[in-house]
C-alpha cells in the first residue's frame, strides 16, 4: 500500500474519531439528572397524555391522576376507597334516604383565590346531569331528582329514589366542582380546580405542570410543583425512573417493573380492582345454552391463566371485586378445573363432540390479553372445545365490544369502589352496556334494583352475593382473576400511600427528601 | 403559445413537478382511504368503551363536531381546501392547530435528521473509503461485517439498550427530562439529541458505507483512473480528485433517500427517546384517531421527501456537471 494511501486513511480515522469524541464529550458535558430541591418539582411519569383537560369527560386514567390533583369533589374517596368528607363534610340523609343535606367547609376557594361556593356545586352537578355535557358521570347521578342551594354554604340533592352509590358517585373526579363564572371552553384549556395543585402548562404529549395551591382546604400539599411527564415507552420509563429523571411511575407489567428495581429505585405492589374474564355473550347463538357455558367454565384452572398470563402475580376473584362486596371466588358451579364435568355439560348440551367458537383478543390495551387467550384456548382443547383468536387492535377491539359483535372476549373490565357503578350498565336489562354482556334477568333487575336503594351495607353485601352467585351459576361470564400494579418510586420520595384504583389521593401530601 | 405549454410540459422540471403533485395527491388519497379504512374513529379513541355510556344524540353531536357525519368525498374535499387555504385541521387533544403542532415538531425532526446524517456520512464515508482500500483483506472483512451487524440490529433494540445501559450504568438519561428546543436550551437539547441521532446514524451509515466501497471500487477499475495514474498524479490527490468525486452520484443518491427516510422514519428513535417530532405526532395522531392530523402531517412528510428528492437532483448536477446535459 503506497504510503499517502496509508496517511489519508490514518487522517480519515482520526477525523472520524475527533469529530465523534467532540459530540459525545459536548453531549455530556451536562448535567443529566434533575437539579431538585426537596420542595420538588416531583416528576410522576405517565404513558399517554393526559389531553382531557374538563374532569366531566375525563375517561383516561391519566386525565383523572392529573385532573385529580387540580379538582376537588364534594366528597373526597379514602385510601381504602370509601367515601369521606371532602369540599362537605358527610350529608345528612333524611328518613326516606330521598334527600341529602350537603354543608360546605367555610373560606373555600378556587386556586386563584376566587370563593367556591353552593352555586358552584349546584352548577357543576347540574352540569354533570345535562346530557349536552357528555359527562361519564350522568349515568351514576340518574336517580338525582333536583338540586338547590338554599344558602352559600347548603346543597340539597333529591333523589327520585333512595341510591346507595350516590355518595360514591360524589366522590369522583368525574363530579369535580368546577366554578360556576368561567367558560367551560376556557376551562378545557386551562384548567380552575380547588385541589392541591393548580394547573400552570401544558405541553402537548410531552407534560404538564402544576403548581402548589396555597389556598387548599385540607392543609399546604407536600410540594412546591408537581410535573406529570409523557413517557410512552415503557423501557424509557424504567431508564427515566433509575437516573432519577422521573421520581414516580405507575406500571401494570410485571416484567417491566422488575427491571425498574435499583438501590434507588423502590416498588410497592397493588392489588387491583380490575378484573380479568373470558366474556361469552349468553344472547348469541352459540352460547344461548348455560351448559355449553358451564363447560367452559368447568375447563378452565384460573390459576393456571393467573401463573402463565400473570406470572403469578393476581388473585382469582368472581364477579365481583369492590372493597366489603367481594364475591367468594369459590362459589361457583366448577370452583376448580373439572374436565369431567365439563364433559357432561356439553354432553347435556348435545355437544359431546365439542363445538368451536371465537373470541376476540386485544392488542395494545394491556400486556396479558394474548397470554390468557393462549392458555385459555390450550385449557379448552382439551375439554374437545376449540377457541379461535381474533386479535384485534385496540380501536377495532373496543368498536366490536361495544357493537357487541362478538361471540366471545378477552377482556379486562373496570372496576369501581362500589358495585352498583360496576355492573348495573352491564347485568340489568337497560343496561348501556348489556348489549355487551348479553345477559340479563327478572330476578338480576330486581337485585339490582334492591341493591341501589339497600343503604344497610350488611344488607347490601347480601343482594350483591345473590347477584354474584346468578351470574356464577348461569355462567354469564367466565370470571379470571385481579392482577396488580406496581408503583415505582425514587427513594427520595415519601408519605405516597397507593390505591387500588389507580388514582392518586394521596400524592398531595407526598414529600421529596 | 401552444408551443410554450408543449415545451413547458415536456421540460424536465416541469414534468418532476408535475410528477410530484401527482405523488402528493395520490399520497393523500391512500392516507384518507387508509385511515377510514381502520376500524374505531376519535369517539372511541377518546371515550375508550365509555362511548358506550354516550346517547344516539350526544354520539350524533359528536359525529358532527369531528365532521365524521359528512360523506368520504366531501370529507376529504373539506380537509384539501384547508389544505389549499392553509388550514391544516386543529388537532383536539394537543388543543392546537395541527400547523402550530408542526411548526413546533418539524424543526425537531430537521435536527435529529441533520445530526444523524452528518453522523452517517463522517463514519460510512471514511469507512467505505477504508474497506474499499484493500478489498478482501482484513479491513474489508471488518468494516463488512460491522455493517452487517448494524443493518442486522433495528433502531428499537440499540436505542432501547444504549439508553438503559447509560441510564443504568452513569445514572445518564437526559431523554428522561422534558424536551428542551435548541433556541430555548442548546446545552441540554445537544444532550437529548445525541443518543438518537448516533442510534439513526449508525444505522444508516451502514448502507453509505456499502455504497461507498462498491462505487470506489467500480471508479479504481476506470481507464481514466488509471492513465492519471500512469501520469503521475499522487495518490492522495488522484482518490479524493477523481474516485471520490466521481464515486459520489451514488453516495448522494444513497444518502439523499436516507435523509427522505429519516424525515418521516424517525419515529421509532423519536418514540423511545421521547423527542416530540414529525413522526411522533403521526403515530399519536394514528392512535388517537385525529384523521386531520394524520393525514396533513403525512403530507407535510410526503412535500418534504419530493423536496429532498429535488435537492438531490440539483446537489447531482453539481457534483457531475455531465448530468445537466441528460
Amino acid at each position: 500500500m503506497p504510503t499517502r494511501h496509508r496517511r489519508t486513511t490514518r487522517h480519515l480515522i482520526a477525523a472520524g474519531t475527533v469529530v465523534t469524541t467532540v459530540v459525545t464529550a459536548t453531549a455530556c458535558s451536562g448535567t443529566s439528572g434533575s437539579s431538585k430541591g426537596a420542595d420538588g418539582p416531583l416528576v410522576f411519569g405517565i404513558s399517554a397524555d393526559a389531553s382531557q383537560l374538563l374532569p366531566w369527560t375525563a375517561t383516561a386514567i391519566q386525565s383523572q391522576q392529573v385532573l385529580g390533583q387540580v379538582y376537588s369533589s364534594l366528597l373526597e374517596q379514602d385510601n381504602h376507597l370509601l367515601p369521606g368528607a371532602g369540599l362537605a363534610d358527610m350529608p345528612d340523609v333524611s328518613k326516606d334516604g330521598k334527600t341529602y343535606t350537603f354543608t360546605l367547609r367555610s373560606g373555600l376557594t378556587f386556586t386563584d383565590g376566587s370563593t367556591l361556593d353552593s352555586s358552584d356545586v349546584k352548577y357543576s352537578i347540574d352540569k354533570v346531569l345535562d346530557p349536552a355535557t357528555k359527562a361519564v358521570a350522568r349515568t351514576s347521578l340518574s336517580a338525582v331528582k333536583s338540586v338547590s342551594a338554599p344558602d352559600a354554604h347548603r346543597i340539597v340533592i333529591k333523589l327520585k329514589k333512595p341510591d346507595a352509590s350516590l355518595l360514591a358517585a360524589l366522590s369522583s373526579v368525574n363530579t369535580a366542582i368546577l366554578p360556576s363564572n368561567k367558560p367551560l371552553a376556557s376551562l378545557k384549556k386551562k384548567p380552575l380546580g380547588s385541589g392541591p395543585y393548580a394547573y400552570k402548562s401544558r405541553k402537548p404529549n410531552q407534560s404538564i405542570s402544576l403548581v402548589r395551591n396555597p389556598h387548599f382546604y385540607r392543609s399546604r400539599p407536600g410540594l412546591s410543583a408537581l410535573e406529570f411527564r409523557v413517557i410512552e415507552d415503557q423501557n424509557s420509563m424504567v431508564s427515566a425512573l433509575r437516573s432519577g429523571a422521573v421520581d414516580m411511575a405507575i406500571f401494570d407489567d410485571y416484567v417491566t417493573t422488575k427491571t425498574a428495581k435499583s438501590d434507588n429505585v423502590t416498588i410497592q405492589t397493588v392489588d387491583q380492582l380490575n378484573y380479568h374474564a373470558l366474556q361469552m355473550r349468553p344472547d348469541s347463538s352459540t352460547f344461548q345454552n348455560t351448559d355449553v357455558r358451564l363447560a367452559i367454565q368447568c375447563a378452565i384452572d384460573r390459576k393456571q391463566v393467573v401463573k402463565t398470563a400473570a406470572l403469578g402475580q393476581g388473585d382469582v376473584v368472581g364477579p365481583i371485586t369492590s372493597p366489603g362486596y367481594a364475591s367468594d371466588p369459590d362459589a361457583r358451579p366448577c370452583p376448580s378445573r373439572d374436565l369431567k364435568a365439563a364433559k357432561k355439560h356439553l354432553a347435556a348440551a348435545g355437544k359431546s363432540d365439542g363445538f368451536t367458537f371465537t373470541a376476540i383478543v386485544p392488542q395494545g390495551l394491556y400486556s396479558s390479553a394474548s397470554d390468557e387467550a393462549q392458555n385459555i384456548q390450550s385449557q379448552l382443547a382439551s375439554a374437545g372445545i376449540t377457541m379461535k383468536i381474533e386479535t384485534l387492535d385496540s380501536s377495532a377491539y373496543v368498536d366490536r365490544w361495544l357493537a357487541g359483535k362478538f361471540d366471545a372476549a378477552i377482556a379486562l373490565n373496570g372496576a369501581g369502589a362500589d358495585p352498583a357503578t360496576t355492573y348495573t350498565r352491564y347485568f340489568t336489562s337497560s343496561g348501556n352496556f348489556n348489549k355487551v354482556a348479553g345477559y340479563h334477568s327478572e330476578n338480576l333487575d330486581k337485585l339490582f334494583a334492591d341493591g341501589i336503594a339497600t343503604t344497610d351495607i350488611s344488607e347490601r353485601r347480601e343482594v350483591y352475593q345473590k347477584i354474584s352467585r346468578e351470574l356464577e351459576d348461569k355462567a354469564a361470564w367466565v370470571w379470571l382473576y385481579s392482577g396488580r400494579q406496581y408503583i415505582a418510586t425514587n427513594t427520595r420520595v415519601h408519605g405516597f400511600q397507593p390505591v387500588t384504583d389507580g388514582s392518586l389521593q394521596s400524592l398531595w401530601e407526598t414529600t421529596l427528601a | 403559445m401552444k408551443s410554450t405549454l408543449i415545451h413547458l410540459g415536456g421540460h424536465p422540471v416541469t414534468r418532476r413537478l408535475g410528477e410530484a403533485l401527482l405523488t402528493l395527491l395520490g399520497v393523500s388519497v391512500l392516507t384518507f382511504t387508509l385511515l377510514r379504512v381502520l376500524p374505531g374513529d376519535q369517539i372511541t379513541s377518546s371515550y375508550g368503551i365509555d362511548a358506550g355510556d354516550l346517547t344516539k344524540s350526544q354520539l350524533a353531536q359528536l359525529h358532527a363536531y369531528y365532521g365524521l357525519d359528512k360523506p368520504l368525498p366531501e370529507q376529504f374535499l373539506s380537509w384539501l381546501h384547508g389544505v389549499f387555504t392553509g388550514n391544516l385541521g386543529y388537532s383536539s387533544n394537543a388543543g392546537q392547530s395541527v400547523a402550530d403542532m408542526t411548526a413546533d415538531a418539524l424543526p425537531v425532526t430537521l435536527e435529529l435528521a441533520v445530526l444523524a446524517i452528518v453522523l452517517a456520512l463522517v463514519i460510512g464515508i471514511p469507512g467505505g473509503m477504508i474497506a474499499a482500500s484493500r478489498p478482501g483483506a482484513l479491513r474489508d472483512g471488518v468494516a463488512q461485517t460491522a455493517s452487517l451487524l448494524v443493518l442486522s440490529a433495528p433502531v428499537f433494540l440499540t436505542g432501547t439498550v444504549l439508553a438503559s445501559i447509560l441510564a443504568n450504568s452513569f445514572g445518564w438519561n437526559p431523554n428522561g427530562q422534558t424536551f428542551a428546543p435548541l433556541t430555548e436550551d442548546p446545552l441540554m437539547n445537544i444532550q437529548q439529541m445525541v443518543l438518537p441521532a448516533l442510534v439513526l446514524g449508525v444505522s444508516i451509515a451502514s448502507p453509505i458505507m456499502q455504497t461507498t466501497r462498491t462505487a470506489i471500487l467500480d471508479i479504481r477499475g476506470e481507464d481514466f483512473i488509471r492513465t492519471a495514474r500512469a501520469k503521475g498524479v499522487p495518490e492522495h490527490a488522484l482518490h479524493v480528485r477523481h474516485v471520490l468525486r466521481n464515486a459520489l452520484i451514488p453516495i448522494v443518491t444513497m444518502s439523499g433517500l436516507q435523509f427522505g427516510f429519516l424525515l418521516g422514519g424517525a419515529v421509532v428513535a423519536e418514540q423511545i427517546f421521547s423527542l416530540p417530532g414529525i413522526g411522533r405526532q403521526v403515530l399519536l395522531g394514528m392512535g388517537q384517531k385525529e384523521y386531520s392530523v394524520v393525514q396533513s402531517t403525512v403530507l407535510v412528510i410526503a412535500v418534504l421527501f419530493v423536496l429532498v428528492n429535488l435537492v438531490t437532483d440539483l446537489v447531482y448536477r453539481m457534483v457531475d456537471p455531465r448530468v445537466w446535459s441528460r
